[in-house]
C-alpha cells in the first residue's frame, strides 16, 4: 500500500542552515515527522524526494536503479542555472557521479590505497605529525590559539599530501580554494577556484608522469603504464577528488569533535579515562554532526517503490545523511552525545558504493588527534561561549572558521 | 553454525568488516574483502553479523541453513 504524502510541498533552500550548532536545522525535525520520505521544492528550482528515515536512506543509496550522475534530467541540484549545467555537462565526471561498471573501474585501482592494513602502517607518521603541531601550539606564546589554523587543517592536509604525493608547499593553495568551492560563495568565485585548481592538478599529473615516486600517484601512472596506456583525464579526476576530499571533511570533524567534547564534559571525561573508547566515540561524533549532510543526492532510472512510496523514473531524491543519523527510530535519543552509543551505522560517510573511500583514514586521523590533544594537554577549554563560535551556517560541509582554545 | 558468503565482484572496500570482526574478515592488497572463514565460530557470529549489517555494497551475506531432513 502506498502511504499518502501531505499535499503541501515545503521548499528547502540547501544547504538549510542549523540554527543550534549541535542539532539539525528545525525543517528537518518536522519533515520527518510528516513521513520517512517526503516531497520538497527546491528554492533553486524543481521538486525532489526528501529522504529523513535511516532504513529509507540505506535502501536508496545501496540501490542500483538509482544514479548518481548529476548530468542526468531529474538530478536534485542546488544550483540550475543554464551554465553550471553547461559547465557539468561538458566535464568528465568525478568518481562520485559515476554509475555501475564505469564506477567500480575507476574506484577499484585506488581501494587498494585506504586497505586497514596499508592505514596502519601510516599511523606512526600520522603520529608524529599530530605531534609536532601540538607541539607548535604548545611552544606558542599567546593564548589563545585557534585550532582550526594550529591544527585542525594542516593535520588533514600534510597527510592527505604525503599519501598523494603533492609537494606539501601547494597546501595552502589547496585549502583556500577547496573552502571557497564549498562555501556560498557566487557561483563565479567557485568556478574560478575550480578552474584553479583544475589547472593546478593537471600540471601535477604531468609532473608525476616523467617523475612518478612511491606514492598514491606514481602507484597509480606505474599500474596504468603497466596495463597499457594512461588514462590522463581519469589521473586528474581522481587527483582532484582526494584533494579536495581530503581537505576540508577531516578538518571540520577535527574542530567540531572538539568542540562537542568540550562541551560535553562527563562524556569528554569517558574518552579520557580509556582511550578504547576513543573509536567509539569518533563515530559517536560523526553521527552527531553528519556534516556532508545532503551530498548524497540520486536521480531514480526506474519506477522504485522504497518504503511505501514510488519513485518515479526521472525523479531526483536527496538523503539527509543529518537526518537519517538523527533517526530516533535508530538512535535512541538523537540529540545525546552518547561516546559509547556504538553508532557505527550512522551514514556520515554515505552508504552503498560511493560510501567515503577515505573513511578509515578519516577514523584514524580522528582517533589521533583527540586521543594525543587531550592526553598532551589535558586542561584544554574554549576561550570563548560556544553560541559565539563562528559556526559554518553557510557551507555545504559543516564546521567552525576558528576555533579558540586555551589551557 | 552461520555461514558467510562474500561477493568479491561487487566489494568497494569499506574496510569496516576489518574493523568489526578481524577474525572473521580480511582485505587482499586490492582492499577486496577476503573470508579468513565462512563458518565463523559462536565466539565471533554476532560481531560478523554486525559487519554484515555495516556493509555499504551488501557484498556480505549470511546464508541461511537449509533445513535438510533425511529422505524417507
Amino acid at each position: 500500500m502506498t502511504k499518502s504524502i501531505a499535499g503541501e510541498l515545503a521548499d528547502l533552500e540547501l544547504p538549510v542552515e542549523r540554527g543550534c550548532p549541535f542539532a539539525p536545522p528545525a525543517e528537518y525535525e518536522r519533515l520527518r515527522e510528516q513521513a520517512p520520505i517526503s516531497r520538497i521544492r527546491l528554492t533553486s528550482g524543481g521538486k525532489a524526494w526528501w529522504v529523513s528515515g535511516h532504513e529509507e536512506g540505506r535502501a536508496i543509496l545501496a540501490d542500483p536503479r538509482f544514479s548518481s550522475d548529476k548530468r542526468k534530467d531529474g538530478f536534485p541540484l542546488f544550483t540550475l542555472d543554464a551554465a553550471t549545467l553547461q559547465q557539468l555537462r561538458s566535464q568528465p565526471p568525478l568518481m562520485l557521479g559515476m554509475d555501475g561498471a564505469e564506477h567500480s573501474a575507476a574506484r577499484r585501482p585506488v581501494i587498494g590505497e585506504f586497505t586497514v592494513k596499508r592505514l596502519a602502517a601510516l599511523r606512526p607518521r600520522i603520529q608524529d605529525i599530530v605531534d609536532h603541531f601540538i607541539d607548535d601550539m604548545l611552544a606558542a606564546d599567546q593564548r589563545p590559539v585557534d585550532l582550526v589554523q594550529a591544527l585542525s587543517l594542516p593535520v588533514p592536509s600534510l597527510v592527505i599530501c604525503e599519501l598523494l604525493g603533492v609537494p606539501y608547499p601547494a597546501h595552502d593553495f589547496f585549502q583556500s580554494r577547496t573552502t571557497m568551492l564549498v562555501r556560498r560563495t557566487s557561483l563565479e568565485d567557485r568556478r574560478r577556484a575550480f578552474a584553479e585548481l583544475r589547472a593546478y592538478i593537471d600540471d601535477l599529473v604531468t609532473r608525476k608522469e616523467s617523475e612518478p615516486g612511491d606514492d598514491l600517484f606514481g602507484r597509480q601512472i606505474a599500474r596504468q603504464r603497466q596495463e597499457g596506456a594512461l588514462d590522463r583525464a581519469g589521473l586528474v579526476s581522481l587527483a582532484f577528488l582526494l584533494l579536495t576530499a581530503g581537505h576540508e571533511t577531516t578538518a571540520n570533524m577535527i574542530s567540531l569533535g572538539v568542540v562537542g567534547l568540550l562541551s560535553h564534559p562527563e562524556q569528554l571525561a569517558l574518552v579520557k579515562a580509556d582511550s578504547g573508547r576513543t573509536p567509539m566515540a569518533v563515530e559517536e561524533l560523526l553521527r552527531f554532526f553528519s556534516i556532508a549532510d545532503g551530498v548524497t543526492a540520486r536521480v531514480a532510472t526506474e519506477d522504485v517503490e522504497i518504503g511505501g512510496v514510488i519513485i518515479k523514473a526521472g525523479e531526483g531524491v536527496i538523503v539527509s545523511g543529518l537526518s537519517a543519523n538523527w533517526d530516533p527510530a535508530v538512535f535512541k535519543d538523537p540529540a545525546e552525545l552518547d561516546v559509547e552509543r556504538g553508532a557505527r551505522h550512522h551514514l556520515a560517510f554515505g552508504f552503498g558504493p560511493h560510501q567515503c573511500l577515505g573513511q578509515n583514514l578519516a577514523r584514524m586521523e580522528l582517533q589521533i588527534v583527540f586521543d594525543t590533544l587531550f592526553r598532551r594537554i589535558p586542561t584544554l577549554r574554549l576561550a570563548a561561549p560556544v553560541e559565539d563560535l563562528p559556526f559554518k551556517t553557510d557551507a555545504v560541509i559543516y564546521g567552525v572558521h576558528e576555533l579558540p582554545v586555551t589551557w | 553454525m552461520m555461514r558467510i558468503k562474500a561477493d568479491t565482484g561487487v566489494c568497494v572496500g569499506s574496510g569496516q568488516y576489518v574493523l568489526t570482526e578481524p577474525a572473521v574478515f580480511d582485505q587482499d592488497d586490492d582492499g577486496i574483502v577476503a573470508l579468513l572463514t565462512d563458518h565463523p565460530d559462536d565466539q565471533s557470529a554476532a560481531q560478523a553479523r554486525h559487519a554484515v549489517t555495516l556493509c555499504p555494497s551488501r557484498a556480505l551475506s549470511i546464508l541461511q541453513k537449509m533445513n535438510l531432513r533425511p529422505c524417507p
